[in-house]
């Protein structure tokens, strides 16, 4: 029992303040988390026009994605890699599609990037950081119960 | 699922796909039809050379010994195959088929239908003299400013010609440039008797042609999901779907096979290369990607449903390809320590060498694979200790001469630059042509009238 309490104590020691203060209820609560814990993603090309689909892992992630994935925010995100993004929703997917246009450097044969067609946009995306309740936070990364990579 | 249903193969998902596939699509369990797509945005281009070339070539050189492997099964199962492997020259690509044919003694027992008429190359002028500008759908540009390059033009054509040519008979039909979704579609509307303008079945048919016109690609290949847990793709199943005359349909795969159909390897194909998902154009109407039900129904089966559409637009898409210029990409590898840095001092030393030679270029772009190549910015700083790094360079030009200066320029940065370096046995880049995309519109009232459809016989 004893080193469990102590197993306990050092954990609430790692966490920030911001997440062991217990006034604040858990749904309000967030934390910023890599977009991989909550969703999947593919990615293609049409001209100089890269697409990302990003797919929530679990249903009741989506409104997540549609809430924080703004386009705002993935502008930020690929801030001098493209010129403009557009967002469109596919609830019945439980996905959103993002246009990332000018992102490939001229596109299909023009461009001389690797990734001239954009099919790896989509781990790109995954790798922003959005504000999720620390509730689900913890029970979706590895990252935030101490393995972090 | 009540009734009968109709089941549509895919073979190929593009040009140079795995050539085991429609083999095992045929042998693997029952299946009324293999579609095989072959045509991407460049790919007409890339066969209009070799047709200028040779007048015999200009189509998917190897669907011809794939057929020879699976013709006789095809046959005696009465298998139809749909594909639009004739890219510039659908005559030549039957003709060849027609003579393996008789060759393995098929003679009497095989129908090609052959769809032509997508090819505009030589009505350009005739078109835009008639007020048809081809203007470019990206950049708003008329054709005419490069008119004088243009290698490729093709419209998109639908499953019409398709339909025409299952109705008279054709057990095999080739086509040009008919879209991927209509090497799908077509038989589902022959089979199933749908009116052209019964727009939900039209989107239905249309999306699961997008669902398996990449291969594998919906069937467990290239799925990020839990990607560890795909199994067994040193032996992929390739998709089919299981059409009911309603509409819906299932995909799925052979049994016994690998990877795995589930509503996340069919939902990330399903984004693949999307644009508005409430509008999905295809020559034959479009389809609402947002009303599109997926349902697991089973161990590898995925039910599909619920799908609208509405009225094809009164414009066809074409696919023009002209020549653009020129580029080459060279590559070295440094090695650690500090191999990023040895990476970053090389390019530097390698651009000053260009620009005190007074080369002008379009564009140079360099990436350090392993630090930045595929996410660039977003990378975070390179790692000290990476074992290696690949400096990639590449430029582009109007001119062929700079780039071919370029291209000497690589190899020299063994003994004339930072140290550690290895990867070069590849010898000098080579120098690439490059032939660009424009995609245009033009009133389908152009085209419909010229599209033939002949059936041959072995």
């Amino acid at each position: 029992m004893a080193s469990k309490a102590k197993k306990r104590n050092a954990k609430q020691a790692r966490r920030s303040p911001a997440e062991s203060r217990t006034a604040v209820p858990s749904s309000r609560r967030t934390v910023p988390l890599q977009l991989r814990w909550l969703a999947h993603a593919r990615s293609g090309d049409k001209g100089d026009t890269a697409n990302v689909g990003l797919i929530a892992l679990e249903p009741e992630y989506y409104p997540i994605l549609r809430r924080e994935v703004t386009v705002a925010r993935v502008g930020r995100h690929f801030k001098g890699m493209v010129s403009e993004v557009e967002r469109y929703e596919l609830p019945n997917l439980n996905a959103l599609n993002f246009l990332l246009h000018g992102a490939l450097g001229g596109g299909g044969t023009i461009s001389l990037k690797t990734d001239a067609q954009g099919k790896v946009y989509s781990t790109a995306l995954l790798r922003m950081e959005i504000p999720v309740p620390a509730d689900v936070a913890r029970m979706l990364a590895p990252a935030l119960r101490g393995t972090r990579r | 699922m009540n009734g009968r249903t109709v089941r549509v193969a895919a073979g190929q998902g593009f040009w140079g796909d795995w050539l085991e596939a429609p083999v095992r699509q045929v042998n693997g369990g029952p299946i009324d039809y293999l579609m095989m797509d072959y045509l991407a945005e460049v790919t007409m281009s890339i066969m209009q050379k070799q047709k200028s070339r040779d007048s015999k070539a200009g189509y998917a050189r190897d669907f011809v010994p794939l057929m020879e492997r699976i013709l006789p099964e095809i046959v005696r199962k009465r298998i139809k195959v749909t594909s639009n492997a004739g890219g510039v020259n659908p005559r030549g690509c039957a003709e060849a088929v027609l003579e393996v044919a008789r060759r393995i003694g098929l003679a009497n027992k095989l129908s090609i239908g052959l769809v032509t008429g997508d090819d505009i190359l030589n009505r350009l002028d005739e078109l835009i003299a008639s007020g048809h500008p081809l203007a470019n759908m990206e950049t708003g540009r008329p054709l005419a400013d490069i008119r004088d390059r243009v290698l490729s033009a093709n419209a998109y054509l639908g499953m019409a010609p398709i339909v025409e040519a299952l109705q008279g008979g054709a057990d095999v039909v080739i086509t040009g440039r008919v879209t991927d979704t209509g090497l799908t579609l077509g038989p589902l509307v022959h089979e199933f008797g749908w009116p052209a303008d019964d727009w939900d079945k039209i989107a239905a048919g249309t999306v699961a042609g997008h669902i398996i016109e990449c291969g594998a690609q919906c069937s467990g290949g290239n799925l990020l999901k839990a990607w560890r847990s795909v199994k067994g793709l040193e032996n992929p199943g390739f998709p089919i779907v299981e059409a009911s005359a309603d509409g819906t349909f299932i995909v799925t795969k052979h049994p016994d096979t690998g990877g795995v159909v589930s509503v996340a390897s069919v939902t990330e194909q399903l984004v693949y290369e999307m644009g508005d998902p409430r509008s999905y154009i295809t020559p034959d109407g479009i389809a609402d990607f947002t009303t599109i039900q997926l349902k697991q129904a089973g161990r590898d089966r995925v039910r599909v449903s619920g799908i609208h559409g509405s009225p094809q637009t009164p414009m066809l898409k074409v696919s023009i390809a002209y020549f653009y210029g020129y580029k080459a990409v060279g590559t070295l590898v440094y090695s650690w320590p500090d191999a990023y840095d040895k990476a970053r001092a090389a390019d530097r030393i390698l651009r000053l060498r260009l620009k005190e030679l007074g080369l002008e270029y379009e564009e140079i772009l360099t990436e350090f694979v392993g630090a930045d190549a595929t996410h660039g910015k977003l990378s975070g700083r390179p790692d000290p200790e990476a074992p290696e790094v690949q400096l990639r360079i590449g430029v582009r030009a109007a001119e062929r001469a700079p780039v071919e200066r370029f291209t000497r320029e690589i190899a020299p940065l063994v003994l004339t630059g930072p140290p550690s370096v290895t990867g070069f046995a590849g010898g000098r880049p080579a120098v690439e042509e490059v032939v660009a995309y424009w995609p245009a519109l033009i009133d389908r009232r152009q085209i419909e009238p010229f599209v033939r459809v002949e059936i041959l016989r072995a």
